[in-house]
């Protein structure tokens, strides 16, 4: 299975998202923000990092990379797509995702390991996790301060589409909220790194689930 | 021609940078500020200012979370 991780101007987690990409057991696969396709990938991670120096907003302006064409289409039809931390900024800006992540609300950017619940373990990124676990894994972000309007947060609850809440919340986000899926499930942002908690030297292994997961939920 | 864009984070919307920068204020003895919001100022200049209204919607500002406007200043 081959695991596209798209490096854009300024992504700094796309090594390491390739090298827990390879631990996990699949095939990783560079691509770049000019690509005019996704070279076949059958899933694609969109890294952290600082997109095109984050100017104007996190995610702003690499949301009109040209491999971004492509990466809408595979998410529309249902590709499995995962955006970790400036990802998932990426994932809000380009609308396949609901809502935008502000800044901290304590004003600090936060660098640290928190605790956070699996909400939802039927999504391809969390189909390895046990509904209800809980994970250790690190945050390092100025930008994760999720924000939805009061309509859309009740839609996402009703519809069952946080995937990770934080037990400690480190940035002020609505409802808690660390990550969340598409109305189809197929597309999932957080603000925690799994790819930095993927080897016992980095202190867990609590992130390897996420990646792990989509090994066995590929579509066919 | 020039054109001043202004996005600000929208009403309702938690603005850390504004209330670091309100907490500050009276600490230097400037008392009775009971607000600030801060925003971002962008100028552009171009021949025409038919697509900037585009450019505030789909670049600019996030509607999400700003509002916007702008305004030819010469």
């Amino acid at each position: 299975m081959r695991v596209g991780v798209v490096i854009f101007p300024g992504s700094n987690c796309d090594r390491d998202a390739m090298w827990a990409v390879e631990r996990a057991g699949a095939e990783p696969v560079e691509l770049w923000h000019a690509d005019a396709d996704l070279k076949g990938a059958d899933a694609v991670i969109l890294p952290g990092g600082f997109s095109y120096g984050d100017y104007l907003r996190p995610g702003a302006i690499a949301r009109f990379a040209r491999v971004m064409g492509p990466l809408e289409r595979f998410a529309r039809e249902g590709g499995p797509v995962l955006g970790i931390c400036n990802g998932f900024q990426v994932l809000c800006e380009a609308h396949l995702l609901p809502g935008a992540l502000l800044q901290n609300r304590g004003l600090r950017f936060v660098c640290r390991r928190v605790r956070v619940r699996v909400e939802r373990a039927d999504t391809p990124w969390t189909a390895a996790c046990e509904m209800g676990e809980e994970l250790t894994l690190p945050v390092a972000h100025n930008e994760g301060n999720y924000f939805a309007d009061p309509a859309t947060l009740a839609r996402l609850e009703e519809e069952g589409r946080v995937v990770l809440r934080y037990l400690e919340n480190p940035n002020g986000s609505a409802s808690d909220i660390a990550g969340v899926c598409s109305e189809d499930r197929n597309v999932v942002g957080m603000m925690p790194h799994p790819e930095r908690a993927s080897d016992p030297l980095l202190g867990s292994e609590d992130g390897l689930g996420i990646l792990c997961s989509v090994l066995a939920g590929v579509r066919a | 021609m020039r054109v001043r864009v202004l996005v600000r984070p929208k009403q309702g919307i938690l603005d850390p940078q504004g209330e670091a920068v309100r907490s500050a204020l009276p600490a230097l003895g400037f008392e009775g500020v009971r607000s600030v919001r801060v925003g971002r100022l962008i100028e552009l200049e171009l021949e025409s200012d038919a697509e900037v209204e585009a450019m505030c919607r789909r670049l600019l500002a996030n509607p999400t979370t700003e509002e916007y406007e702008w305004e030819v200043v010469g």
